[in-house]
Formats: structure tokens, sequence, C-alpha cells
């Protein structure tokens, strides 16, 4: 039992990796699933997407044979349409509200039809929008995520000079960092970012951070205005003992070198536990398995009605092989030679439901012991409070606080996505940036007018 | 009774092989083949008595022309030569019009042309075909064959002779030393044929059409069915002109003038001739109901109704040769929805009639013929007091909304929305409702809106009634 990188030979990789939801194969397969669609009125899956795809117009536009139209219609309310279709949680949005639900009929292929148009128009490099003259505003955006880019490209469009500071090498954020790669490759990650900013207008500065390479005040009085849309990033940690035994790593730093380094270059253990059972906690159990780890056992302190990933991410982790402990909290890390050898368990049960209505987790008092070489921390992402607190900005827990109008405490400075909520699915930041970018168009003309 | 040689019940490939074999005789070689085929038939024989809930006859006398089954198929290329009307009656088919005969042609390359709808390809189809490119000589050889090989299947032979008599009196006279069963007259080919002043130029002109049928019935011994175009205000016209002329039968309706389409790169019309295109003749699903409303026209007439009439015009299923015959066709013919799938349909055809059959209570097709016939009637005929409103069971919605949408922007306003997360709520405001249908069309779920009957008054009224009485007009 040891942790080791390069378990498998580079076919099985290429194989474990490769895409989990395949695209149409052809026009064709793409027609026979778009006529199925009603088109129906006020549709539900409009009004189940954060940012209110009109998905029946869009599905309509393939039948049409207008794919132009289509990709448009898509891009319009989501500029990451074509990552969303691949990473979005469908069951519980779009897909989980169309109609043929309640006929007991599998529902509209939704992200598939989306993922048809948009790469249809990323492929062909299609222009979709154009960029007004430049109304001579600038704005910068701290963040080059999904929050970060919906937002520069509403601005980019109404004719703002949008500059956007990351402390990362790429853009797209935890798309490109921080999903596992049988969703999306880093290639497609990269082409989505230049297909976003090909409109023009947007200037992104990689490699600079907040609070290291500039501040928050500078950047207050170079530009008219403002947008904070850096996340968050710091997982959480267990407080337990030997959380700081070799072996003991973050599902977050797992996942981006996965998607940074190569599948060979990643070291992952023989016998894995992952703590948690969101997102994130299922794409580091699935990719820990798809490395080539023996035994991948996700630990969850609620049961499978509590659970925050959906039925479909589950599924996809049981399918991969990986074992599931419900009511069951990390209670001790055992080590050998500092190398983390097992996990101490402490079984849970439900106890009083929360002010929200969860049942929170009481210990049994009962414990066991699992043998693990690794233990994979999920168990959610902290925001980063230590700088919004430095920067004086009002906050919950390190959340930013904002008004109505996404405005934070500080003049002229706009904040929304992951930062704001505390995470979220991708498309609720693309939601977040256009209101973000709205507000901040209203503030800057409200300027002009003055 | 004719007799049948069971040898020549073998699917064509079996046929020729025992041919072969019995030419090299190699004997028994060839006796197997005919064994296995009578052990075969055996287990069909045996297959068909376990069905033993097929109790209808659906058995049909046509003019004394008998065929197991009433579906017959058109005069159109899968009728044109002994190997496809061969495969027809293997299938099952109770009989064939012989794709027309007559004036010298030569064809163009490409034909046909489709309208699909909503995913599915040939909601209606057309062609620019004209009548059989094959030598005469050949066509009639092989009629003979067929209906030797088949002789309890009808062999109905289509003509379209140049304009004299002489002409047409030949044709006649070769066809009917074939032993077909029957001959039809084509006064109902709409494309090309029609610029030599035949085909739909004679169905269109009533007088004409009378003058050939004369010309026809002097020479010809079999029956006489007279197709009719459907490219006129009115079939009655024609209709009444050639049976007055002596027609034995009529069968209707032959193709509708048509463009199906124009190709958006190269800005032609479909179908492609050499950068050109041709209006062709429309057939298929689409034109069933103009085909449904011609039919019924010839039924309704005092005399035409007197003769027989073939149905014909976008007939698929079972369902659709019913309607035909419901309204008055004694039997009908088959064309696009053979091209579309092959012979194959025919099983489902003779099946679903069957059961449709017992489930009615029909013992034989006369019980049904021309029943919804006297259901049509004219609009100042209708009960003004019958009234329906739409009801929409709330378990069944799925909460599309399409019912809403259609009945707020394009009829009445009579549906209201209660807005919901993700899922509205939908109800019919009985007071607005004029009980139109629209909303119970659009509906994707199967009953889940229903026009119920509220009338107005018990009693029926009718518009000259209504009128005569003084009652209030336009206000809704």
């Amino acid at each position: 039992m040891s942790i080791k990188s390069n378990r498998l030979t580079t076919e099985q990789y290429k194989q474990n990796f490769s895409d989990i939801h395949p695209p149409f194969e052809s026009h064709g397969a793409a027609l026979v699933e778009a006529n199925r669609c009603l088109f129906c009125y006020d549709a539900p899956c409009i009004k189940a997407c954060p940012t209110s795809i009109n998905v029946p117009k869009f599905i309509k536009q393939i039948t049409t044979d207008n794919i132009k139209g289509s990709a448009h219609t898509i891009f319009l309310s989501n500029i990451m349409g074509a990552g969303c279709s691949k990473v979005c949680p469908v069951e519980k949005l779009c897909e989980g509200s169309c109609v043929f639900n309640l006929m007991g009929e599998p529902p509209i292929p939704i992200a598939k039809l989306q993922r048809y148009s948009t790469e249809k128009a990323m492929e062909n490099k299609w222009q979709l929008f154009h960029r007004k003259k430049s109304i001579g505003k600038k704005v910068a955006i701290v963040g080059a995520g999904p929050a970060g880019l919906s937002c520069a490209h509403v601005l980019s469009r109404e004719g703002v000079d949008v500059t956007i500071y990351e402390k990362e090498k790429k853009g797209g954020g935890l798309m490109t960092y921080g999903i596992a790669a049988y969703k999306v490759t880093p290639q497609f990650c990269e082409d989505e970012v230049d297909y976003i900013t090909s409109i023009g207008g947007i200037n992104i500065k990689y490699g600079n951070e907040l609070g290291k390479d500039i501040t928050l005040e500078e950047l207050q009085k170079k530009y008219d205005a403002v947008y904070l849309g850096f996340g968050v990033g710091l997982a959480r940690q267990l407080n337990i003992p030997g959380e700081n035994l070799e072996g003991m790593v973050d599902a977050i730093n797992f996942i981006y070198d996965i998607r940074n380094k190569g599948y060979d270059k990643v070291p992952v253990g023989d016998k894995v536990a992952v703590i948690g059972m969101g997102m994130t906690a299922i794409d580091a159990a699935t990719q820990a398995k798809r490395l080539g780890a023996s035994e991948v056992t996700l630990l969850y302190r609620r049961t499978r009605q509590e659970m925050p990933c959906t039925e479909v991410e589950l599924e996809i982790a049981m399918l991969d092989g990986c074992n599931i402990v419900w009511l069951a909290s990390p209670k001790e890390a055992l080590g050998v030679d500092g190398k983390v050898a097992a996990l101490k368990v402490e079984v849970m049960k439900l106890g009083e439901a929360d002010a929200g209505g969860r049942r929170s987790p009481v210990p049994t008092g009962e414990e066991f012991v699992m043998d693990v070489d690794m233990v994979i921390k999920a168990a959610g992402q902290e925001p980063f409070e230590f700088l919004v607190k430095e920067n004086k900005i009002n906050n919950k827990y390190g959340k930013i606080v904002i008004s109505n109008n996404c405005a934070t405490n500080m003049e002229g400075v706009f904040a929304g996505g992951d930062c704001v909520n505390g995470g979220k699915e991708v498309v609720d930041a693309v939601q977040a940036g256009k209101d973000g970018a709205a507000a901040i168009i209203q503030f800057i003309f409200a300027q002009v007018d003055e | 009774m004719r007799t049948v040689d069971p040898a020549y019940k073998l699917s064509s490939t079996q046929r020729c092989l025992v041919k072969d074999l019995l030419n090299r005789q190699t004997l028994l070689v060839a006796s197997w083949i005919i064994i296995e085929y009578c052990i075969k038939n055996c287990l069909l024989l045996e297959h068909s008595l376990q069905k033993k809930y097929i109790m209808a006859d659906i058995s049909s006398n046509f003019l004394g022309i008998k065929s197991p089954n009433p579906f017959w198929l058109a005069s159109a290329p899968p009728t044109d030569k002994k190997i496809n009307v061969l495969r027809a009656f293997e299938s099952g088919w109770g009989g064939v019009v012989w794709k027309t005969l007559g004036s010298q042609v030569k064809n163009v390359s490409s034909r046909y042309s489709a309208v699909d709808y909503g995913g599915h390809r040939v909601m209606g189809f057309n062609n620019i075909e004209l009548i059989s490119d094959r030598p005469l000589e050949i066509n009639l050889k092989e009629i003979a064959e067929c209906v030797r090989l088949f002789p309890d299947r009808a062999m109905i032979v289509s003509l379209m002779a140049d304009n004299d008599r002489k002409s047409w009196q030949d044709i006649i006279k070769k066809v009917e030393d074939t032993g077909a069963h029957g001959l039809e007259l084509n006064f109902g080919c709409p494309h090309g044929m029609t610029e030599r002043g035949m085909g739909a130029a004679v169905g269109q002109d009533p007088e004409i059409a009378r003058m050939v049928v004369e010309w026809v019935m002097e020479a010809a011994t079999l029956p006489v069915i007279t197709k009719l175009t459907p490219n006129v205000h009115s079939v009655v016209p024609a209709g009444r002109a050639v049976v007055e002329a002596g027609t034995n039968a009529l069968s209707l309706i032959n193709t509708i003038q048509s463009v199906t389409g124009v190709d958006l790169n190269t800005l032609v019309p479909n179908p492609y001739v050499g950068g050109k295109s041709v209006f062709g003749g429309y057939c298929g699903p689409a034109v069933k109901p103009i085909a449904l409303k011609f039919l019924t026209t010839i039924a309704q007439d005092p005399l035409t109704k007197k003769v027989p009439v073939s149905g014909i015009g976008g007939i698929s299923t079972w369902k659709d040769a019913v309607e035909f015959m419901l309204l008055g066709a004694s039997n009908v013919q088959v064309c696009t929805a053979a091209m579309k799938h092959g012979f194959r349909i025919v099983e489902d055809m003779c099946e679903g009639m069957n059961n449709w059959m017992d489930e009615k209570g029909f013992t034989k097709l006369e019980d049904f013929i021309g029943k919804s016939v006297a259901n049509i009637t004219h609009w100042e005929d209708l009960d003004i007091n019958f009234h329906v409103i739409a009801k929409i069971d709330q378990d069944k919605c799925i909460h599309c909304g399409l019912c809403y949408i259609a009945c707020e922007d394009t009829s009445h306003q009579s549906i209201s929305l209660e807005p919901g997360n993700p899922y509205n709520t939908y109800t019919i405001k009985e007071e607005e409702c004029v009980g139109c249908n629209l909303c119970k069309l659009m509906c994707p779920v199967t009953d889940c809106i229903t026009m119920e009957e509220h009338r107005v008054a018990p009693g029926y009224i009718n518009w000259k009634q209504w009128q005569a009485q003084g009652l209030p007009l336009n206000d809704h």
C-alpha cells in the first residue's frame, strides 16, 4: 500500500478520462431528440435554469437548421453555455423539470443539444455578438472564472473596456481547475475562454493575485468600477488528530493537479477515503478510482436524503466502483512513519432538523477503523476570509455581502459568484456575472449623467 | 375455383432455384425445396389457426373482381414490372393496378421529391415520372405471367392511350388478351402527359373524358374503372360524365399538382432535373384529407354513387383504409406508404382491419362500406344548440402550456394561467370557451383535454331555423 503516480498505461488513462457524456454523432442524431421537444410555453426548463436560457427556442432552432441562431440563443443567456452543457447538474435543473418527466418518459437531453449547438459555434468561431464602440469606461474584474468572464462579456458588449486580474495562468476558474477531467478537458476550458474573449475589449492579466500583486485600492483608483469574482478556494479542514500526516490531501488540490499536471503525474493511494458527498467529493473519488486506486470509499456523515450531490453523480461514483458509507464521520487519522495508514471513523445518526430543515448528524459513540493510505478531504470550500476582511469588505463568515444591485459596501465595488454565495454551480456564477454587469452599467451611466 | 400450382407460391428466389435445379435434373434437391415449403406452409397454417380471434372476412369483390383483401397497389412505380408485382403478391397484397400502359414515353432523372415534417420523412411525396417506359410487349407478357402465378389476386391494368379511338381500342384488345381482370383509365396524371393532352388533361374536361370512356366501352369486355384527377374544383362533373358514358367504376384521387419545396442552396425547386424542375403529382399522407373530401362528394352524388369507387390518396394504415371505406370506397389503393416501407405494410393492414371489424361486429366489408357518408352534411344543417367545453384533466396535465398559448394567442383567451415554479397550472374558463377543439388538438397528452358536451338548449336547431326565429347573431 502506498501513494504513487503512473499506475496505468497511457491507453487506460485515455479511456478512464474520456468524455463521460459523449456528444451527438451527427446532425440527424441531434434532430431525433430536438424534434421530441414539445416547445413548451413559459417552459419549466427555462425557469429551472439559473441563467434562464430559452431552451425550447434553441432546440426549435436546431430543428430548423438554424444552428447559429440556436447558439446565439444559448450564449445570450449564458456565455459559458458550452461548458455548462458539460458540467451542469441538469438532472436537478433544466432536464429535471422537463415535462416529459411527468409523463414517465425520458426528458429531452437538453445539455447534449446545448452542447451540439455551442460546440458548432466554437469550432467554427462564429462571432455571434458585436461589441459596441468603446464608451471610454474602464472596469476591473478580479477572477477570470465563470462570474468574471460572464460579467466581462456583458460589459464588453456594451462598449466598456474590461481588464481581468487572474491569479492563475489560465482563465475559467473552477471550470478549468476544479471539475473532473472526464466532464471538461483542460483544452476545452482554454478554448472556451478564448471564444468568450474573442469579442474584444477584454484584457486578462494572468498571474495577478489580489492582495499580492495588486490591491483593491489601486483598482478603485484606476477603474470606473470593480467587480469581485474571485470565488472560494480554501478546503474546509476536518480538525481531527492526524490531519497533517502525509497522504491527507485537499480535494481541490488533487483535482487541480489532475487537470494541471497530466494523469500519470498525479500520485494516488491504493486505498483511498474521500470525506464528503458534494460534487467535488464525487469528482475526487471517481478520479482517484480512474487514476488506478484499487479501493475508494466515500464517507458522509448524513444519509442519501441529505447529500449535496445529485443522484446522477452518486451513480457515477457507484458505477466506478466506489464504496459509500453513510452516517460516517472521520474522527482521527492514524499514521505510520508520518504517513496516514488508517482512519478512525465515528458512526453517526440523524438528530433534530436544523433551521433549514436538514437533520444534523449526531455521534452514536460507535467507531470503526479502516485501512487507508490516502484521505481526500472534500468537506466543502471556505471563502477567502482573510482577503475579504483585510479589504474591509462587508461579509458574513468571509462571504461578501452585496445589496440587491450587486454592490458591496465599497464605492464602485461590486461582487458575485462563489465569493458571495459560498460556492454554487458554474451556471449560478454566470448569472451572478450578468447581474453584476447590469448593475455596473447602471452605475457607470449614472456617473455619465451627473 | 382457379387452381394454384403450389410451386409458384414459392418466393421468387426459391422458384428460380427450383427451375434451375429441375433443368439440371437434380430432382432430389428440387423436391426438398418443395417439401420444405410445404412444411413451412403447414406451420403457417397452424399459426393462422392459432389466430382464432380473427373472425371477420376481409375478402373483397369489386365489380366481380375478387381479391383476398381490399388492399390493391395503385398504378405507379411499384407495379410497373413482374418482379415488383410478384413480391407484392408474396407479401399478401390483394391486387395491383399495373402501371399505366399506352403512349410512348421517355423518362427523366431525378423524379421524386418529398415534404418532411417534424423530423418525419415523407409527410407528402411528389413525382414527375411518366407512364410505363418499358416496351408494351414485355409488360403484357409479364402481366400474363403474374396472373397465371397468382390467380387469386386482382390484376387491373392502367391505360392511357393517345387521344384517338383507335389507339384506345387497340391497347384494350392487347391487354384483355393477358388475362387481366379489369382496366383502369388514367385520366389523372398531372405532369408531363398533360402537355400532350393526356392524363389530367382528359380528366379535367368532362366532355373529353366522356368521349374517351365511350371509345373504351365500345371495345372493353372487362370491367372499366375510371381514375379521376383532383386537379379540379370538383370531381363530380367528370365523375358524372364518365358514369353516363358507361364506366363500371371510379377510382380517386390521382396526384395533385405541386411544388414540394425549393432547394435553398441551388434555389431550384424539387425534384431537380438539370437545373430545372416541373410541377409534380403530390401524394402521401398529406393528401388524405383532400382525397376523403373528393371521395365523399362522389359517394353523395345521386349519379356517381351508383358505381363502386376504389379509394386512393395517402392511405398508409388500416385505419386510413377503413376511413376511405366508411366514406364510400369499396376498396383502396396504396402507393406512397409501400414506397416508403416496402410491401410488408399490408400485413398490419389486414390484421388491423380484421381486429377492428371484430370489435365493431362487422363480419364483411359491405357491413361498413359507406357507413359515414351520411354523416357529412351541409353546414346549415348542423345543430347550433350543440356545445362543447374543453376540460383539462389536472392529473394528466404535464404543464407544457401548449393549450394556453394556442388559445391565448390565436383563439378565444379561454384558458387561465396560474404561475408556478416551475410548473404553471392551466384551467379552462368555461364561460369563455367556444368549444373549438384547438387546445385538445395541441395537447401532447392523450385524453388530457376532453371536450365535454354542454348543450345550450335541449332541442335541435339549425342555422335556417335560428335565423327564421330572429335569434341573436354575432353575439359572442
